[in-house]
């Protein structure tokens, strides 16, 4: 019955954008297809997650190819978000690029194709249907980046996308055929036990990293992210960072189901590049003044939760310490589905208030909170959420990797592996307070204060349905993060289905029904607190701000968003090489001053951009052999041809 | 019981703390000071009055005064500060505390921005930079606790008993060295921040609460004397043997709590602030101080 439910949700959503492709008057029917489509494709998974495994299989005229989809409970897992999203998306969309603007059709099409493609993805049974879905999502995700091709900025951000996917397509057909060597099967069937330690394995597990590193957005992978995630449109960047990225983490998470032990380099690898991804995307965030940029490096920042996460799962496992696994493996999973709502409500809001304020600039808004208060609201309690505040959900998949951090000092013998697994808890640390400087600074600047510019000044709410599709998101973190025992026997079955060998979870739900109660306790007591002190406030005086006595105070007076930030990209200069730009005023008088900064991308632009450069500056010489001319391609390939023959009767 | 005994403790002492702060400060100058229970005259008068709002805040300012006294209060209930354990104690509830107190500052600081002032928004930027160098403090000294104690949970974590301070004294010295910073770093008191400032001179915490006024500044006052009470509490919890009596445990508590508070005083009177630049490498220091006691037990 899930399998059903699931495939008539991936073909809704697939087929969706037709009837706006057709005319533009049935962009309703698309709303409609799509919110549908999600909606049965959510109960599907969800019945996925809660009933057993189910299976469908259809033939398919492709060598090795079978139209097979399996939801087990870690298909259905990372299915249930997509699906989700996809709804959410698809009606945000409605009036977020209503029918009457440019390219509403092509959007519709190619977001209907990227979720349902997405959602094939996570529950494909067959390597070459993954393979097929997995080149869909990349290639609709490509159309989606480029939507307003007209500027520069889209098309740079198009093409760094489609090249680094291309990386990694490259090496997940090899993963695939890897695979098809191990088990002599076209299908996900687990290796033989000790296959991690052969060099195939090895070989298997590199791939693997890079593959799906590049797709997640794992430092130092991450290149392509940032400025795609800022290019897209802000429905289709929820539903590419909310659940796109997770592909990578689907893929992750498979392998290392089908593995019965990984080396523990692999483990060590991911832990370290997990943190490493954290701490630098939380810190890279702070320094944007993009919005949308800054949300995106905050996704470098989530995934990297989530594969340290994973790192602790394969690392104790390996070593044979099946309650830190259990939490680490947890931990990311859960941190998958929270990252999923909260990172698309976060982009949604964001999309509502640049929708209203015409500009992507953090330092041209302000005071939106007056004048949009429900999309405010939405974005605090992302925000809140993001940071891993108690009581939303974020605060719980971070407190399971906690306490696997803790876990691993107060019974483990001296050394040994579980030194790199207390790692975890200073890095998290970090990056929560990080994450925490960054999400003031955006939601302060964005949406408190005075407007800086008129448009920001001129802003309205969005319409019922933009806000309406936020309205599940925000249920979601509420209710993940109120009552999360609830959610415990859910994450303990994703958690059996990623690591089959495993004692079957059940302390998951005793372990989280203490942070249930305080979070509770948390939530009451603060909303009556703040309930009643706006009570005993509400015929309160009203003046202007006081500030020390200024008269007059402007909006340019306002601390900016730089400011804020400029403390901690001093702290991680070292990692972020500011560029700033402008004489400082060194007289008594000075009369006119600009000043000037932005942070660059180190990897992308330090370090990839000036050698692939040079790369096309060397490879420049062999164009000497290509004229375009098509006689000489011929001449090419028969003295190629020729060779070969005379090698072979050799 | 416990719980009723050590919510009137933390709710009914804690403007003491300032009061004595104060009065060892103006005894080391020589001079007799305001009165032990000033603070408490100061919260009386400020409830009676009214309150201003800026023109330009929303909602979100009146937030961090109600958030700046139910978090302290929350947090409260994880320390065992009478009897051996504290009123709300499971597996993990340190992390919790600690990010109980990051909810608080999320807050604060949101409300401060919401006033549109410059000078606000540059005691904002700087408390979350500093915050971000001081939690990692906390959390060393956490794990190194963990570590001595076995446990997962403040309860058992800080009542450390003889033995352990026989195994570990060394590691525990560090770990109180190394909070007592954060708790200076946390609570605005010199070399950090000039409590006894608003102005330009002390731009960390207080310089956020300059358009706050009437009840909701008093909550604001009374907000930061529960934290200092609970950060003074959370150190006193590690230096402290417990009985087990209640009563005699509260008494404890609050002697240590108080005295604790004449060192603040003392070092409030024997240093200046420092510039702003040297507050990172101090925090730094912390926790590298507390990454020390890490190694130590690890070894």
């Amino acid at each position: 019955m899930s399998a059903i439910l699931v495939i008539t949700g991936v073909v809704l959503c697939m087929a969706s954008g037709l009837p706006s492709l057709a005319t533009r008057r049935a962009s309703a029917a698309t709303t409609v297809l799509i919110v549908a489509g999600g909606a049965i494709g959510l109960i599907g998974a969800v019945l996925g997650l809660i009933g057993g495994t189910a299976g469908l299989s259809l033939p398919w005229h492709i060598p090795g190819g079978a139209l097979a989809i399996r939801v087990d409970a870690l298909s259905a897992f990372f299915a249930a978000p997509v699906f989700l999203l996809a709804g959410a998306g698809g009606l945000y969309a409605d009036r977020y690029w209503p029918a009457a603007r440019m390219r509403a059709g092509y959007v519709r099409a190619f977001f209907g194709l990227m979720t349902g493609a997405l959602a094939l993805v996570m529950c494909a049974a067959n390597t070459i249907l993954f393979l097929a879905a997995w080149e869909i999502v990349a290639v609709s995700s490509f159309f989606l980046i480029a939507t307003e091709h007209e500027l520069a900025e889209s098309r740079s951000a198009a093409w760094i996308y489609v090249t680094a996917s291309h990386v990694a397509t490259l090496a997940l057909f090899a993963i695939v055929v890897l695979l098809h060597g191990f088990t002599h099967s076209w299908a996900f069937v687990p290796l033989a036990p000790g296959s991690g330690a052969l060099p195939a394995g090895h070989a298997l597990l590199c791939l693997a990293f890079i593959a799906f590193g590049i797709k997640a957005g794992l430092m130092p992978f991450h290149i392509w992210l940032p400025g795609a995630h800022a290019a897209a449109p802000s429905h289709v960047s929820a539903v590419m960072s909310g659940v796109g990225i997770k592909m990578g983490v689907y893929g992750l998470v498979r392998l290392l189901s089908l593995f019965d032990a990984v080396p523990s380099a692999f483990g060590t690898t991911l832990l370290l590049a997990g943190i490493a991804s954290s701490i630098l995307g939380v810190a890279f965030a702070i320094a944007q003044h993009d919005l949308k940029r800054l949300l995106a490096y905050h996704s470098i920042e989530n995934i990297g939760i989530i594969v340290t996460g994973l790192g602790i799962g394969a690392l104790a496992q390996t070593h044979g310490q099946p309650l830190l696994a259990v939490l680490g493996y947890a931990g990311a999973l859960l941190h998958v589905w929270n990252h999923g709502l909260f990172k698309a409500l976060l982009f949604l809001s964001a999309g509502a208030a640049i929708h209203s304020a015409h500009t992507r600039e953090i330092d041209r808004m302000g005071g939106l909170g007056r004048r949009m208060p429900w999309t405010a609201a939405a974005f605090l309690i992302g925000a809140v959420a993001i940071t891993g505040l108690p009581p939303l959900n974020g605060f719980v998949s971070e407190w399971l990797l906690y306490v696997a951090g803790f876990t691993s000092i107060t019974c483990s013998p001296h050394g040994g592996p579980s030194l790199l697994l207390i790692l975890v808890v200073p890095a998290l640390a970090l990056t929560g307070a990080l994450a925490l400087a960054c999400f003031v600074k955006a939601f302060g600047t964005v949406f408190l204060g005075v407007p800086r510019s008129t448009a920001a000044a001129d802003a309205r709410e969005v319409p019922a349905t933009m806000r309406a599709a936020m309205a599940p998101l925000i249920l979601g973190c509420a209710a993940i993060g109120l009552v999360p025992a609830l959610f415990g026997p859910l994450l303990g079955r994703a958690v059996h289905a990623a690591a089959p060998r495993l004692p079957m979870a059940a302390t998951l739900t005793a372990l989280l029904q203490p942070i249930q109660t305080s979070a509770l306790i948390i939530a009451g007591i603060a909303i009556a607190a703040v309930l009643s002190l706006l009570a005993l406030t509400r015929r309160a005086a009203t003046a202007l701000t006081w500030d020390c006595g200024y008269a007059a105070p402007t909006a340019r007076m306002q601390y900016t968003a730089s400011s804020t930030a400029r403390g901690v990209v001093g702290l991680f200069g070292w990692a972020m090489r500011p560029v700033i730009h402008g004489p400082r005023p060194f007289t008594i008088f000075p009369f006119a001053a600009a000043f000037e900064s932005h942070v660059p991308d180190t990897v992308l632009d330090r370090a990839l951009l000036p050698v692939l450069r040079g790369a096309r500056w060397v490879l420049g010489f062999a164009r000497y052999f290509q004229h375009g001319r098509m006689q000489l391609y011929l001449l090419y390939l028969g003295v190629t041809l020729v060779a070969l023959l005379a090698w072979s009767a050799r | 019981m416990t719980a009723v005994l050590q919510l009137l403790l933390v709710v009914l002492t804690a403007p003491l703390l300032l009061g004595v702060i104060t009065r060892t400060k103006a005894i080391v100058a020589g001079r007799s000071g305001p009165p032990l229970l000033q603070a408490y005259y100061d919260l009386g008068k400020l409830l009676r009055k009214d309150t201003v709002l800026s023109s330009t805040t929303t909602w979100v300012f009146l937030a961090g005064p109600a958030m700046a006294v139910v978090v302290p209060l929350l947090a409260s209930l994880l320390l065992p500060l009478a009897g051996p354990r504290a009123p709300l104690a499971f597996t993990g509830d340190l992390i919790l505390f600690v990010y109980l107190f990051a909810l608080s500052r999320f807050f604060t600081t949101v409300a401060a921005l919401d006033t549109g002032s410059a000078f606000e928004g540059m005691g904002v930027a700087r408390e979350v930079t500093f915050a971000a160098l001081a939690e990692p403090a906390l959390f060393f000294g956490l794990l190194a606790l963990a570590r001595i104690s076995g446990s997962l949970s403040l309860s058992q974590l800080l009542t450390v008993d003889g033995n352990s301070w026989h195994r570990a004294s060394a590691a525990l010295v560090l770990i109180i060295a190394s909070w007592f910073i954060v708790l200076l770093a946390e609570n605005s008191r010199v070399p950090f921040d000039d409590p006894n400032t608003h102005l330009e001179l002390t731009m960390i915490h207080e310089v956020m609460v300059l358009d706050h006024s009437g009840p909701a500044f008093g909550l604001i006052l009374y907000g930061s004397a529960l934290k200092l009470f609970v950060f003074s509490a959370l150190i006193a919890d590690v230096a402290l043997p417990r009985t087990g009596n209640p009563l005699a445990d509260a008494a404890a508590t609050l002697g240590a709590v108080l005295g604790i508070c004449v060192v603040i005083g003392l070092v409030e009177s024997s240093m200046a602030r420092l510039r702003l630049v040297r507050v990172p490498q101090l925090l730094v220091a912390a926790s590298l101080v507390a990454g020390f006691a890490v190694v130590l037990v690890l070894r």
